[in-house]
Formats: C-alpha cells, structure tokens, sequence
C-alpha cells in the first residue's frame, strides 16, 4: 500500500532527480535560482554602497589630504592584485562553461586555479597591510602621518587627522572586500569538493554559476576599489 | 569569446595605471572611473552573463539596483556639493 502511495507521486514524465515539485520546467528552476543570488548581490551594493558614498564626501572634503594617504599605499600591488582578481574571473567563466560542456577536467582545474588566485589575492593584501603596519598607517593609538607633503603643493604638509579618516575607510573597505574573498574561497572549496564527487552536469551545474555571480560580484567591488583608493594623485 | 574579454579587462586596467601617472587635472579621476565602469559592465554583461539572459525580471533588477546606488551616490554628492557656507 505503501508502495503503491509512493509510486503515485511521480506519475508525470521522468524529470531530473534535481528538478524540485514547486517549479515548472528545469529552465524556470534555474532562473530563479540565478535571479535569487543577484537580489542577494543588490543588498551587498548597498553594503558596499554606503562606505563608498562615505568614501567619496570625504575624499571631497579633504582632497589633498587624501591624495597624500594614497600615495603612500602601494599601487602595483593594487593592480597587480586588480589583474589576479581579473584573470581569476575568467577561471570562473571556463568553469560554467566547462560544467556546461561535461568537461570535468577543465572544471575541476578551473576550480582550482580560481581558488589559488584567490589566495594570490589575500597574500598580496596581507603584504600591503604589513606594509601599513610598518609606517605606522594603521588607524588606533600608534598612527603617525607627520610631515607628509600633499601632492602638487610641496609647501603644504597632510593633516594626519584627515589621513586617519583616508586610513579606516582604506581598512575597512578593502577589509569588508577580503572577507568576501574568503567567504567566495569557502563557497568554492564547496564547489569543488561536489565537482569533484561528479555532482555537476550539463543538465544540473546551477550551484557553480551562481557561486560564479558570487565571485564576479567581487571583483567588480574591487575594480571600482583600486582607482579610487590608490589612484587619486598620482601624477609626479 | 571569455579571452576577448578577459585581455579588454586586463588592457583597462594597465591604462587606467598610466593615465593615472599623467597629469589631467580633474579628469583623472573622472578617466578611471570611466575606465572602471567599463570593465564592470564587460564583466557584468558577459562573464555574469546578463547579455542573453531571457528573463526580463532579471534585467529589472539589475538596473534597478544601480539606479538606487545611484540616487545614493548622486544626492548625497549634490547636497555636499552645493553647500556654500562651509
């Protein structure tokens, strides 16, 4: 009896074992679930929205000032780090392409690399904050920005307390930005454990682009991050 | 058709790195958020896959995020920005 109740439930067509009840088709499935993670990558622009709208009355307010505090982080890491995330980027979009595809090796490599320039990225930031540590940028009771020229008039020097405020919202911001590396590497080691399992089909591969939307989210923060954080003058 | 895109993503940023070494006045910050916007709408369009995307809510959502970014952005700037006495 029981038997025959269970046998009842699935009397339609055969669907994939990963179509759920509640959705129509396959392709209606998919599309929520993508518009579901970019409503979740709207409320993080409003995250990240706010501390760039801070960051931006402030660099008005005290442009010089801000322009000194930025010279002095280093901005070949920080591009280097914009072409890592970059190149990281396009891992990603092998990966769907390659779970698309049925592809496994190429998933599992792309996985892989993706998560590796990933770590790239932290290193490098990890190098930068000790930098800052070093010169004594790290906002809090040590900071010390004495005597620093602002760029363009040699005469006059940067008011460290404006410094301070240029520091915590570098800190914070990029800080904010690494945490969400983190939290991606995470999602990706998830990622590649189930590709790794053969979870992933050209019929079913959903997790891995929307972890993909996930990824690509960062790196757009930080393409907007570098040039406003360690461009402003630079000019000789 | 990724790779295009990826050395466009690449080339935009070792522009905005020596543009940034010459002096514009105000329009260096003005040429590398240009130059930032536009690779966040290459990597928006073709790596998130927005362009060919058929699902019509998806799209609204999209600029409709950018739009309230913007009313942030715009209006605090503008009121800032418009204050004379200070």
């Amino acid at each position: 009896m029981l038997d025959s109740t269970l046998v009842g439930l699935h009397h339609e067509e055969e669907h994939h074992p990963e179509l759920l009840h509640h959705f129509a088709d396959a392709q209606q499935q998919r599309d929520s679930a993508s518009l579901g993670m970019w409503i979740f990558l709207g409320t993080e622009v409003m995250f990240f929205g706010g501390l760039f709208c801070a960051y931006l009355i402030y660099r008005r307010w005290y442009f010089g000032d801000f322009g000194a505090a930025s010279k002095s982080i280093n901005a070949a890491l920080g591009a280097t780090n914009t072409a890592v995330l970059i190149c990281s980027s396009l891992t990603v979009v092998l990966a769907v392409w390659a779970a698309q595809t049925a592809r496994r090796s190429l998933l599992i490599g792309s996985l892989v690399i993706t998560m590796l320039l990933g770590l790239t990225f932290l290193g490098i930031k990890g190098v930068e904050y000790k930098e800052k540590f070093d010169e004594h940028h790290v906002p809090g009771a040590s900071f010390s920005f004495d005597h620093v020229p602002i760029p363009g008039h040699p005469d006059q020097y940067a008011n460290p307390r404006h410094a301070q405020i240029f520091f915590s919202l570098y800190f914070i911001m990029t800080g904010l930005h690494a945490l969400h590396m983190i939290i991606g590497l995470g999602l990706f080691a998830w990622l590649l454990f189930m590709a790794w399992k053969g979870r992933f089909t050209p019929e079913y591969h959903t997790p891995i682009e929307i972890g993909g939307l996930y990824w690509h989210f960062v790196d757009i923060v930080w393409i907007y991050l570098f040039p406003l954080l360690y461009l402003i003058d630079r000019h000789p | 058709m990724y790779f295009g895109i990826w050395a466009a993503l690449l080339l935009g940023t070792f522009i905005t790195y020596k543009v940034a070494l010459i002096d514009l006045g105000r329009f260096n910050a003005a040429v590398a958020l240009i130059i930032a916007t536009i690779k966040a709408l290459l990597v928006a369009l073709f790596f998130m896959h927005i362009k060919g995307a058929h699902e019509k809510l998806l799209k609204l959502v999209v600029i409709s995020t950018v739009f309230f970014l913007f009313i942030l952005l715009i209006l605090s700037m503008a009121d800032y920005g418009t204050r004379t006495w200070s």
